[in-house]
């Protein structure tokens, strides 16, 4: 087979099949979940959504980033906008009362508008231009979350959102959660790998890769960026729904700033650009890290160095900034095309077929 | 109503002349290797650190203590961010030359995060208030409605003179003669025998130079540091090297006073929790419609 036969055609879903396969499975054996508890005081089968949640919202920055290369700094903007769409359409202070498949759809849909909105007039932009104004859209948005309380109830935030449906238990048991965001995650990711070896997803790899020679061979840059932007921006709505429906409350605007943005990069950047594999595995890694690994670690030293706590450079969260870093310098150095690379950009990468 | 106009007028311009001088780091740098240097902000965070430390050390109870601290942390801070930027560089922007261009922007982002948390264990997670060493009376007079305090002053009178003699550095010695060249094209200058690699070297070492000298005339203006400090006033400063024009050294210190100018009246007339989001607002607006800012030549993106 020819290098351009097997980059025209998906791949068999192998092991990422196998990967979903565990996930789905695992609730049904609660001993993994009480061994996990036993050993660590933390439920994993809570921290799942999140994780769940975040792969959905990095691949929507995957499909800017990955697939036609535009550096997006304000992701967090479009994951609040579906959040506050959640919020706005179910809690009680208005008048919507709307159903979750609603919110759903309409957060998804707000948030890809506002992406064509804000690519519109700015995608033309050169690409550093480019992603100056996404991370300054971020920050506009997060002062009107933050100043305009008559609508976004400030720092307090919008809550209770409603549970899904009313006939299970989504507070205490963690298992509605876990699979609705592991079914939305599921029909995500197979739709992007439909759309990735679609006319679209090659057309974006192509722009990526030269933009003159695409657009010599009749290709409409202008127009795939901007469709890339609404549907990457789309994602993250979708994201952002299930974010603060799973919280209640669309919490406190800083749950949407650079740092969040930065973090779905790097989950992005970390595991693979433009592979969707890649991102998963990132943001498994990431979130894992911040949410288990470090309150474990910090636990175990806390217990048994006395007077640990009090030396921010003696907590496993106060070196958080240190180790994100570091990664992201050391993978763009020996690793560019992320720990599970995309076939294609790995051979961008390394165009002489040696292997770092 | 004049007199809160001239008095944010008189703010705007004293912040805008800090920010320019941010901006200046930004700009060099990017206008010789197109690079965002994202790090820039952290460089400049660390260096207020190390200004605070320092004057800490000398100590500032008497007179003497603090014109001896102020000369000091005007000399070492320069001094230390200039050689940080340039073994940051070295170490991690050079072997990315070739690379595809997000490579160096994400690495900086990384060089950034690991400024940060320096800076987190340097200063702690709060507010730390640095020595208010410079008198707050009003120059024009108690009974005046403006304020213009030696604070004001102290900005202008540092920023001002760095400003000139950067540009005259750029426009009249050789090494500023071969910056602009790099600049241009770094293969024909390398064509030409510019030693390209001291070059950039010698870029990044005014850039940070500059940064670490608006640490100090920072702390002394403020009185408070904070190692979150510098991604929100390196998102200023940059916003102001690109609405100037980025790469042009005049747009940067245009750029820097507009954005200072903007915050002020913003925060008068506007609201203070406002003003930052203005900026940004500015800067799409600005871009939208020219985008290669209000002094920069219209060049092409490099094929």
């Amino acid at each position: 087979m020819t290098v351009a036969d097997t980059a025209m055609k998906p791949r068999g879903l192998g092991w990422e099949a196998a990967a979903f396969l565990i996930l789905l499975l695992y609730p049904l054996f609660p001993v993994f979940e009480g061994g996990f508890l036993a050993a660590t005081g933390r439920s994993l089968g809570d921290q799942f959504p999140t994780v769940f949640v975040f792969a959905v919202l990095a691949l929507g920055l995957n499909v800017v980033v990955g697939y036609t290369g535009i550096l997006h700094l304000g992701i967090a903007a479009f994951f609040a906008i579906g959040a506050y769409a959640a919020g706005i359409l179910t809690v009680a202070s208005y008048p919507f009362g709307a159903p979750f498949l609603v919110t759903l759809v309409v957060g998804t849909v707000a948030a890809a508008l506002v992406g064509l909105l804000l690519g519109a007039p700015t995608l033309r932009l050169r690409g550093d231009y480019l992603a100056l104004v996404t991370l300054g859209f971020g920050e506009v948005v997060k002062a009107f979350l933050k100043n305009a309380e008559e609508i976004t109830a400030g720092t307090r935030g919008l809550s209770p959102v409603p549970p899904p449906t009313e006939s299970l238990d989504w507070a205490s048991d963690y298992r509605p959660f876990y699979y609705l965001t592991l079914g939305v995650l599921i029909v995500v990711y197979l739709l992007l790998r439909n759309i990735e070896w679609s006319r679209l997803g090659r057309a974006w790899v192509a722009i990526r890769e030269d933009e003159l020679a695409a657009a010599c061979m009749g290709l409409n840059p202008a127009k795939l960026k901007l469709a890339a932007f609404a549907l990457g921006s789309g994602l993250a709505g979708l994201a952002g729904v299930l974010y603060a429906t799973r919280l209640t409350s669309t919490s406190d605007p800083n749950a949407y700033d650079f740092n969040r943005s930065i973090f779905l990069l790097c989950c992005v950047i970390l595991g693979g650009l433009a592979s969707r594999p890649g991102v998963l595995l990132g943001v498994f890694l990431l979130v894992g890290f911040d949410n288990i690994l470090s309150p474990i670690l910090d636990g175990l030293v806390q217990r048994n160095v006395p007077g640990a706590g009090e030396k921010i450079y003696m907590t496993f969260t106060g070196w958080r900034l240190m180790v994100f870093g570091l990664a992201l310098i050391l993978m763009m150095r020996f690793r560019p095309e992320g720990l599970i690379p995309s076939s294609r950009v790995r051979r961008e990468l390394h165009p002489d077929g040696t292997q770092t | 109503m004049l007199e809160t106009f001239a008095q944010y007028t008189v703010l705007g311009l004293t912040t805008g002349a800090l920010f320019a001088l941010i901006a200046l780091g930004y700009t060099m740098v990017y206008g010789i290797v197109e690079l965002i240097n994202f790090a820039h902000g952290d460089l400049f965070m660390l260096g207020a650190f190390l200004a605070l430390t320092l004057l800490g050390l000398v100590g500032t109870d008497t007179f003497t203590g603090s014109v001896l601290g102020i000369a000091l942390c005007l000399v070492a801070c320069p001094l230390f961010c200039a050689a940080l930027n340039v073994g940051v560089d070295h170490v991690v922007y050079r072997p990315l030359r070739t690379a595809p261009r997000l490579a160096p922007l994400v690495s900086a982002i990384g060089v950034s995060f690991v400024f940060m948390n320096v800076g987190l264990f340097w200063g702690g997670p709060m507010d730390v208030n640095f020595p208010n060493l410079l008198p707050d009376a009003n120059l024009l007079g108690e009974g005046s409605a403006v304020r213009v305090t030696a604070k004001d002053l102290m900005v202008v009178g540092v920023t001002v003179p760095l400003m000139v003699a950067l540009t005259l550095f750029v426009k009249f010695t050789r090494l500023g003669r071969a910056m602009r060249a790099t600049a241009q094209d770094p293969t024909a200058a390398k064509l030409m025998g510019i030693d390209t690699d001291r070059v950039i070297g010698a870029t990044f070492a005014l850039g940070g130079g500059l940064g670490g000298a608006a640490s100090v005339v920072y702390g002394l203006y403020v009185n408070t540091v904070s190692y979150q400090m510098g991604f929100q006033n390196g998102l200023y400063a940059f916003t102001a090297a690109v609405l100037g024009g980025i790469g042009s050294i005049p747009g940067a210190v245009l750029g820097g006073l507009l954005i200072g100018l903007v915050r002020a009246w913003g925060s008068a007339y506007v609201g203070e929790r406002w003003s930052g989001a203005l900026v940004f607002v500015v800067l799409i607006v600005v871009l939208v419609f020219r985008p290669t800012g209000l002094l920069g030549s219209r060049t092409r993106e490099k094929v």
